[in-house]
Formats: structure tokens, sequence, C-alpha cells
């Protein structure tokens, strides 16, 4: 029985000689203008994507006035954004409430700085680069919860207290169902995890994928676990009392998060920038976009939930099957030299349909009603 | 063994959503694009005939807004009456078309309109020359067949929906 060689995860210094002080800091102001481009960039295409995608799916057409099939609308309303008036409510505590956007948007940006666009072109190659991502993308939260409790507003309020209860709820089986690929790969560095997919992890972690993906989507308010801001109850939540540039801090958050675990997915599950002819940032991309895209389809397909579906869904169900899938992955890979291959491929997505279906058995709420 | 429970709902769902991704979008944009108005519409213009008008006011009695302002003057000679003025408020009109079916001259008939929103209300007002039919307001076949017989087949569906492309 060996444990798995570890993956060599600094392949990085080839490209960042950490020479103090002119290349390493030449690669941190290179990375950090391509990050910020690249994420601003993204959330555009991220938002267009959203708008279109759902309008078509709902047999409408989306926005398409503005510049060709309607590109430019996300510009318009930014500059719409910017332009209006900041109100801040007479009550609101003032300090929380104009800091909470800016709490909420640093993690954000923080969560790139170790991903992956190719063989070692990150800002910072971690060697605990997924727990840095685990530790920081949940700091979202404070931002949130200041701005609800900020806003003096009691659905605002409401909101934010709802995403305390889900974030720290669906945290638990999002970072053990990491754990899986984590041990798979034998490594933290996500350079490293990319490394090591010569099978995408899709196929070799399929359970810890689909419960790594609901956990990611509830963890940033994603429908259907958009319950902090849930329009038709709690109108928006807590960023009722938010406008202008603060709200359209929050509306970057929101979707700099859905391309942030979109992009942890893609280096986690589906081979990052690995891939044939195309260029491996351009890869990056393609499949990140392309995660974002199921997000966007399970939003347009699935009806939000109800609070107490949002914490059985993690507690009775993602938890248990994430530590289950923890536990027959390190059996997996304590027994096989290279976990990583075809057979546990087969015996993986076997155990998912069975722990799937046997669980659905077990899932129930309330009392004994079964409604998944 | 119901599947439904266990998950595939869901793709079921997904499925659909996808499909519908691929289908035309059903709604149509509308200043460039309209749908087809039936050709028996009750629009809420008036299309009013001065030749034929005797100036008896059942319109005007009929209506139940109050909407049709009606005023003679005798005509002793000709022994009948003359139209000195002919008011509809379309601000008030309720497109009933109980004036059109109520005239026994066959002198009234519904328009196909639906732009009628002024920013004035005074601008609702129309009265008589603006009530002649003429080729941009040509008279419905609403309670009239002779009419509807003489207007084309038509499909009140529009077959494709194409996105206007600046």
């Amino acid at each position: 029985m060996t444990v798995p060689e570890l993956v060599i995860s600094n392949v990085s210094m080839a490209y960042t000689p950490p020479d103090w002080p002119g290349g390493y800091w030449w690669h941190w102001l290179f990375f950090s203008v391509v990050l910020i481009g690249f994420m601003l960039t993204m959330v555009i295409i991220a938002i267009y994507i959203e708008r279109r995608g759902l309008g078509r799916m709902q047999s409408r057409l989306g926005p398409n006035r503005t510049g060709p099939f309607g590109v430019l609308q996300m510009v318009a309303d930014v500059i719409k954004v910017l332009l209006k008036e900041n109100i801040v409510p007479d009550k609101a505590d003032k300090l929380v409430h104009w800091l909470a956007p800016i709490v909420a948007f640093v993690p954000v940006a923080l969560i790139f700085a170790v991903i992956p666009f190719q063989n070692g072109a990150l800002l910072a190659d971690l060697n605990i680069g997924i727990l840095f991502i685990v530790a920081v993308s949940s700091l979202t939260t404070l931002g949130v919860f200041m701005a609800g409790w900020g806003s003096s507003n009691k659905y605002s309020l409401l909101g934010a207290m709802r995403n305390v209860a889900a974030v720290v709820s669906y945290e638990i089986p999002l970072a053990l169902s990491i754990v899986g690929t984590l041990l798979v790969a034998g490594t933290m560095s996500l350079n490293g995890i990319v490394i090591a997919q010569d099978i995408p992890f899709i196929l070799v972690q399929p359970l810890g994928f689909l419960i790594f993906f609901i956990a990611g989507c509830a963890e940033i308010n994603r429908s259907p676990f958009d319950l902090m801001e849930a329009d038709s109850e709690i109108v928006a939540g807590f960023h009722t009392e938010y406008s202008g540039m603060k709200f359209a801090l929050f509306y970057l958050v929101e979707y700099a998060e859905a391309i942030a675990i979109s992009a942890i997915i893609t280096s986690l599950f589906l081979g990052g920038w690995r891939g044939p002819l195309l260029p491996p940032w351009l890869w990056f991309i393609v499949k990140t976009l392309i995660v974002f895209f199921v997000m966007v389809w399970t939003r347009v397909t699935l009806p939000r939930v109800r609070i107490d579906q949002l914490m059985a869904l993690a507690w009775k169900f993602l938890l248990p099957l994430a530590l289950i899938n923890l536990f027959i992955t390190a059996i997996q890979v304590l027994a096989w030299d290279n976990a990583v291959n075809w057979i546990a491929v087969v015996v993986n997505i076997v155990v998912m349909v069975v722990l799937i279906l046997i669980w659905s058995k077990f899932f129930k709420l309330g009392w004994g009603r079964l409604e998944v | 063994m119901k599947f439904e429970r266990y998950g595939l709902g869901m793709l079921k769902g997904m499925s659909v959503t996808i499909r519908h991704m691929f289908r035309h979008p059903t709604v149509n944009q509308y200043p460039e694009q309209r749908l087809n108005i039936s050709r028996r519409n009750r629009g809420n213009e008036l299309i009013w005939s001065r030749e034929r008008c005797t100036g008896c006011a059942t319109c005007a009695k009929t209506c139940p807004q109050g909407a049709i302002e009606i005023i003679t003057a005798t005509n002793a000679e000709d022994n009948k009456y003359e139209v000195e003025k002919y008011q509809v408020d379309t601000g008030y009109c309720i497109q009933c078309g109980l004036c059109v079916e109520a005239c026994p001259y066959d002198a009234l008939f519904m328009g196909y309109s639906y732009e009628r929103a002024r920013y004035r209300r005074g601008e609702l007002v129309q009265s008589d020359d603006e009530l002649l039919e003429s080729p941009e307001r040509p008279a419905s076949g609403y309670f009239h067949p002779d009419i509807a017989e003489k207007l084309p087949e038509q499909t009140l569906l529009i077959d494709k929906i194409t996105e206007k492309r600046e």
C-alpha cells in the first residue's frame, strides 16, 4: 500500500522567479492587473450569458437593444448605476452600511489569486491553495451580514440571517467534497490538482462534484438557493437599502462569486486549463463559462427552496453523502497506487448512483412527507 | 419505483428548459413587430359616417360611459336633423361596441386603433372630421359581417419571431 506521489506544485517557478524585488513585483503587478481585468470582464460576460440564457430558456429574447445582440447592455447598466444617487437610510448604521460592500468584495477578489490560468500562471501558487479558498470565500458572508444589519431594515436582516445560516451549513459538505479530490490528487495546490487530473475529477469524483456544485450554488446564493435575496418574499434581502455604486458592488460580488465557484469547479473537477488544441487559458475560460451556464440552467429550471428544505438538504443529504464519499475515496486512495484510473471512474459512478438512490429514499422533510 | 423522487424529475425539468432555449421565442418586439389584429376587432376609435348619420343620438343613449356627445340642429326645410357636433371621448370609451350595435342606420363602426395614449386628456377627444373613415382609419368588421367578409383571410399568429438586429 503506497500513498500516491505528491505532485510537484511549484511548477510555476519557471515562470515566476521569486528574486526580490524585480521579478517578484513584476509578477505581482502583472497578475493583479490581469486578475482584476479578468474578473470584471468575466462578470460582464457572465451577466450577459445569464440574462440572455435566462431569457431564451423562458421563451423571451433577453436584452437585445444596446449594441449588437445586446452585448453592451451591461455597459449601459454599469453607467446607469454609477450615476445613480447613493441613498443611505436615516437609521442605518452608517459605517457598517458603508463598509459592507467592500468587505463582501475583497474575499471574492482574493479567491482568484490562487486559480491557475495555465500551468503556473497564477498570482500565488500557494501549496494550500484550496484551503485558502475555503478560508477566504466564506468571508463574503460577513459583508452580507454587515449589509443586512447596517441597513436597519427587517427584510435586509432576515435575508442576511438566512445567508449566514445557509453558508454555515453548506460550508461543511463543500469542504468535505473538496477533500475527496485532494486525496485523489495528493496536493492542495490548485495548479497541482489540475496537473494531477489525467482523467477529469468529475469522472473520478462524480459524487464529490455533485455535492460541490450544489453546495457551491448554495454558498454563493444562486437559485434555487437564493433565499437571502428572494425577491418575492424579502424584496432583494440584504441589498434592499443599497443604491448606486454600493449596489453595483454587491451585484459585482454576486457574479464574481459565481465566476469564482465556476473557476474552482473547473480547476477541481474539469481539468482546469488542460485540454487539446486550444491554448490553456482559453480552455480554462471556456470551461468556466460552461460551468456558469449550467448554474444559469439550474437557476432557470428549479424553483426556490424553502428555508427548512435548504437546511435539510445540507444536513440530511449532502453532509452524510459527503462523508461517505470521503470515506470511499480514502479507501480507494489507500488501495490503489494511482486512484486516478478508469476502474475508479466506474466504481465511483456506480457508488454515486446507488448512494443517491438510497439517500433519496431516506430523505424526508417534516412529518414523513417525501419532498425532494 | 418512481424515479421522479430520486432526482430524475429535476433532470426532466432541465431538459425542458434547454429545449426551450433552442425554440423560437414567443414574444414579439412591440414597436417594430406587431401582432395581427382581428378583422372584427373592437378598437379604441370609432369610425363615423357623416352621410348616414341622422343625428338620432341612439349611440349616445346606449353608451354606458356617456362618452359620445352629439349636438344636432333642426333643419325644417328638409324635415331632418343636422349634426352640428359629434364628439367621442376615447378616454372614456370601454370598447364595448354597444354604440355600433345600436346605430339603426349603420353609420358607426369600430376601428382598429389601440394606441390612443396621450399626454393630455383633451387630446383624447375626437370630434367630427377626425372620426371619418380614411385609409389610415379603416372600419372594422365588428357587427358588420359584410365588411368582415371583404377583408382578407388572416391568422392572428405570427409565424416566427425574429430578433430585431441593429
